[in-house]
């Protein structure tokens, strides 16, 4: 069953009927399976990827990656710090990690002022936080396997195989 | 003016030319085209191995190779035939490295028909079987099988086929189009027919990772068979490299002497691009593999479903990545549903009479393509169905 969640996580619009025909199992039992990981949470979402370049709009939106640097709390280790930081709605994806900084907060603002004013009045300041370093990202190549921009085709063959 | 009529070799002015070509003109014009027509993997060549390629490009290896191909190359063949398939072939004398299978077909052909014998080519199968053998001014001799044997040749039928003539027994399996297999009881009975002829085999086997459910054995897995059977086979499918034309072909080294001369001939060597590619794939490529046979087996198994579902019956097929369904019950000719299908709903599938009599009433379909697009494709075969 692990492999209709790999199948969702490649596509999350195959529908029941045609996660059965692929796996080999029941439709019925397909569905009960996933009715049940989306209840005790181990799915824990469906998204889009969006390719935002390609949306005509004044106002283009800026992500960053903030490296967050924090002392550890007695008990708490670095949970609670963390969970004060991933409460914001601005912060899409939190990681704790190994190496020269702590937490890796992924966030997307309006502007890069936006960016910077949630890190300065929001981040900075949690108690246990003691360095950030912003960097905002310049494009996108690849998200979740998939390539923002098409490679090229090749030339319409003639040929029979 | 020249009188090409008479100028031109008779033997190759009649073969015929592929039937399809004007499939491929209307599809070349429509905007929204679902193609299910060509038998290639929807797959881009691994990185590592296109990498490996391009490092071999950046190294300036651009000169020829040995005739028979890099040492390397062959002992990576060697090895992975053990490996996956348990056969044993000496890297230096019984490996030969050829353009593609297709190359490997040829030369299995010319080196050992002479004028007048008689190859046994069961239909429907891969389309060049047939030319190549008239070409070495042999004769084809085609036996259908049959959807009722899921496409197996029989040991009735081999029989029933074999004239003192016979030189070679052509074994498509998996095949190209059904999508049959031959598994080891079904070999064994072959092979007891064969036992004791001259017949040789040549075992067509570029399908042979793209088995599901069942593992690949070869006719040269057999006692008695490994002295008479040539084993084709290549990395176009299995790797997802058609584009790198790479193939190779193993035999008991007295025939593969013969075969070594025509292709140091014709073609001196293959792309020392490719092998270098090649012998990265062979090395480090057994998880891609199991990665896109997984992925095919998946849309097999929705494919499949989904004919059977639109009333196209459609036996299970358990190799290649083709399902061959049964159209007879539109009452359409494989031709006319294909040119209908094409035409009024931009979706390309194979009649069944292109690879063979015996295709009648069938079509074969690709699923070497997104579930997306066969869900598509699905979707619109339905339309085309009801408006018949």
């Amino acid at each position: 069953m692990k492999e209709i969640l790999r199948l969702l996580e490649k596509d999350a619009r195959f529908t029941p009927k045609q996660l059965a025909a692929m796996t080999g199992e029941p439709q019925r039992k397909v569905e009960e399976y996933i009715a049940a990981a989306e209840a005790d949470g181990t799915l824990l979402g469906y998204s889009a990827i969006v390719d935002w370049d390609k949306v005509e709009s004044d106002n283009d939106t800026v992500t960053a990656l903030i490296e967050v640097k924090i002392s550890p709390q007695r008990g708490d280790g670095f949970d609670r710090i963390a969970e004060r930081i991933y409460q914001y709605e601005e912060v899409e994806s939190l990681y704790l990690m190994s190496g020269a900084f702590d937490l890796a907060v992924f966030m997307t603002g309006r502007t890069m002022k936006d960016v910077s004013h949630f890190v300065f009045a929001c981040l900075a300041p949690i108690e246990g936080v003691t360095a950030t370093a912003t960097h905002f990202i310049m494009k996108k190549y690849k998200e979740k396997h998939r390539i923002f921009e098409k490679q090229e085709e090749q030339e319409d063959r003639l040929l029979f195989v | 003016m020249m009188d090409y009529d008479s100028l031109l070799s008779g033997s190759v002015k009649s073969l015929k030319p592929s039937g399809i070509r004007k499939f491929f003109d209307i599809l070349a014009e429509k905007q929204d085209a679902i193609s299910l027509g060509v038998g290639e993997p929807d797959f881009v060549t691994p990185w590592h191995v296109r990498d490996a390629g391009i490092y071999s490009l950046e190294k300036g290896f651009t000169k020829y190779t040995s005739n028979a191909g890099m040492t390397e190359m062959r002992r990576e063949v060697s090895k992975y035939l053990y490996r996956r398939f348990s056969l044993e072939y000496d890297p230096m004398k019984q490996v030969l490295v050829t353009v593609g299978g297709s190359e490997a077909i040829d030369l299995a052909i010319r080196a050992t028909v002479d004028p007048g014998d008689e190859v046994i080519i069961p239909v429907p199968s891969f389309v060049c079987y047939g030319p190549i053998t008239t070409l070495a001014h042999g004769v084809p001799v085609f036996v259908e099988t049959k959807a009722e044997n899921e496409f197996r040749l029989t040991p009735e039928e081999l029989k029933a086929a074999i004239t003192p003539k016979t030189k070679l027994l052509v074994l498509p399996f998996p095949n190209n189009p059904t999508g049959a297999v031959m598994e080891r009881k079904h070999l064994e009975a072959l092979a007891d027919v064969l036992r004791g002829t001259d017949i040789l085999v040549l075992s067509d086997e570029i399908y042979a990772e793209l088995s599901y459910g069942v593992h690949h054995t070869s006719m040269a897995n057999l006692p008695d068979m490994y002295e008479r059977t040539i084993v084709v086979n290549g990395l176009s499918k299995c790797y997802a490299m058609t584009g790198w034309r790479m193939g190779y072909v193993c035999a008991p080294k007295e025939i593969i002497a013969q075969m070594h001369k025509i292709h140091q001939y014709c073609l001196m060597c293959a792309p020392t691009v490719s092998q270098y590619a090649a012998i990265e794939a062979l090395r480090n490529g057994d998880r891609d593999i199991e990665m896109m046979r997984e992925e095919y087996d998946r849309r097999r198994r929705y494919l499949v479903d989904g004919l059977n579902e639109l009333g196209l019956p459609c036996f299970e097929p358990k190799g290649a990545f083709y399902a061959f369904p049964s159209i007879a019950g539109t009452g359409l000719t494989s031709e006319d549903f294909c040119e209908r299908l094409l035409m009024e709903k931009s979706v390309a599938v194979i009649p069944g009479t292109a690879f063979g009599d015996g295709g009648e009433g069938f079509v074969r379909v690709c699923y070497a393509s997104s579930v997306e697009r066969l869900s598509e494709a699905l979707l619109r075969l339905k339309q085309f169905l009801l408006s018949i």
